[in-house]
């Protein structure tokens, strides 16, 4: 299977859910999701095979112990964090109301955003600090894997990277880093979500997948 | 100054690196950090970890937090067996996908499965009312199964013939809820030799001895944790439960 340019895996199963792998590499590679891999919580254990079965260059994950060491600590780290909250915003405004036909309290969206805000506190004063990158000077898959999960709520109209000007110049050197390019096409769906609430969803579909999607949010 | 480590074996994580350091003989210095006094909170230990969380690592000047990463740091560090986090690119693979899946799935929900049987009653007063207790089962009920189908299969450990670090990680996790008092190895054969297997290959004796603390947590009285602690848990139990 080759995954396209825009690296968009959509996972079939109990739930819908989108995320991306951008290929910095900015070719298309041969790429087999396992008939048992429905949950995307596996983008880390994939990047990290990528990275070794083509030899990507080694600051994506560094051969040296310490700096190998920040980029596990970010990836683990980034789980229960910003994992944690980012997405829900994109649940919240666009994929819960369009399969429940409902839109959420925006006390929802206020407790997601103010978790979010510890987080992203929480990165700045510890993993990205004065450093261009996570790891200092070069990017990494740490780097990486944290844009891509900031950028829903982009997409949702929650611009966490408007007050946060440290963030915004981070954000800035990733995009030039992976290419301004690949980087918005691996974005054009998150960027453009709202056109999701436009389109016709199976009311059988409907039906089951929302009972599923109110619980995510508890 | 070597390398320390510092620990509460009431956490997971924390148990996950004592058992892996020591089964493989790692030398370290074991620095304890009592959760319950807060001393994850005071000014010393923010030195070594500002997010302010167990465990940390600490080597000269290098400090390292989030157990997953410590352990790869020791792995590579003391160039422990192979078996651990396997050179082979696809064992390595389920090895990693694992450690990245049971985050928000087997830690989470064996977590607050911990949290609200053990800590909220104790902290609050009074216990969650029984069907919210029952979801909360119900959602590890889901994790395990979860687990079993996709992650152990029918082998004998995580990533095949032998234990990694998938393994321990797993079975710390395992034993909060257990000790709580959920026994959900009771009707889970599969898991249960599993678990057998895991005890054996890092040392049976290690093993219960890392788990002491948290197998005596129902002696935890609400007097033991420090009194700035109470408070603010409790806000956060409240609202999160």
């Amino acid at each position: 299977m080759h995954l396209p340019q825009n690296g968009i895996i959509n996972i079939s199963g109990r739930c819908l859910k989108l995320t991306k792998i951008p290929f910095t590499l900015g070719k298309e590679i041969p790429f087999t999701l396992g008939k048992n891999s429905v949950y995307l919580n596996y983008s880390t254990a994939i990047l990290l095979y990528l990275s070794r079965k083509y030899n990507t260059p080694d600051h994506w994950y560094p051969s040296d112990i310490q700096k190998r060491a920040r980029v596990d600590e970010y990836l683990s780290w980034h789980h229960a964090n910003i994992r944690a909250n980012a997405p829900k915003t994109m649940w919240i405004k666009v994929l819960i109301p369009l399969f429940t036909g409902q839109p959420l309290p925006s006390e929802k969206l206020q407790e997601v955003m103010e978790g979010l805000s510890t987080s992203l506190k929480q990165f700045e004063e510890r993993f990205l600090q004065d450093k261009a990158f996570i790891i200092g000077s070069e990017i990494s898959l740490a780097d990486l894997v944290a844009i891509v999960e900031l950028m829903q709520p982009v997409g949702v109209g929650c611009d966490i990277f408007e007050d946060r000007p440290r963030l915004r110049e981070w954000r800035r050197r990733v995009e030039d880093a992976v290419g301004k390019e690949l980087f918005f096409q691996a974005h054009e769906m998150i960027l453009n979500i709202k056109e999701l609430s436009n389109i016709q969803i199976d009311p059988q579909l409907k039906e089951q997948l929302a009972p599923v999607l109110m619980k995510m949010l508890k | 100054m070597g390398l320390e480590l510092y620990l509460d074996l009431l956490s997971q994580p924390c148990r996950a690196l004592y058992i892996f350091a020591r089964s493989n003989n790692i030398p370290f210095e074991f620095k304890k950090v009592q959760l319950a006094k807060g001393q994850h909170k005071t000014e010393e230990f923010r030195k070594v970890n500002v997010l302010m969380k167990v465990p940390a690592l600490k080597d000269g000047s290098f400090t390292l937090a989030e157990s997953i990463a410590i352990l790869l740091y020791l792995v590579q560090k003391f160039k422990t067996p192979d078996h651990w986090y396997p050179s082979d690119l696809q064992k390595r693979a389920r090895v990693d996908e694992y450690l990245s899946w049971q985050h928000a799935n087997i830690r989470a929900k064996g977590s607050k499965l911990f949290l609200t049987k053990v800590m909220l009653p104790l902290i609050t007063g009074q216990p969650l009312p029984p069907e919210k207790q029952e979801f909360i089962t119900e959602e590890l009920n889901v994790a395990l199964k979860q687990f079993e189908e996709k992650f152990l299969q029918d082998k004998p450990f995580i990533a095949g013939s032998e234990v990694s670090l998938a393994d321990i990680v797993a079975l710390v996790e395992l034993m909060q809820p257990v000790c709580a008092g959920y026994d959900l190895f009771e009707e889970r054969p599969k898991l249960k030799e599993w678990r057998r297997r895991v005890e054996e290959a890092v040392g049976k004796e290690l093993f219960q001895e890392a788990h002491q603390d948290i197998m005596n947590i129902k002696n935890l009285t609400a007097d033991q944790l420090a009194p700035e602690l109470m408070e603010n848990f409790k806000q956060q139990l409240l609202k999160q439960f």
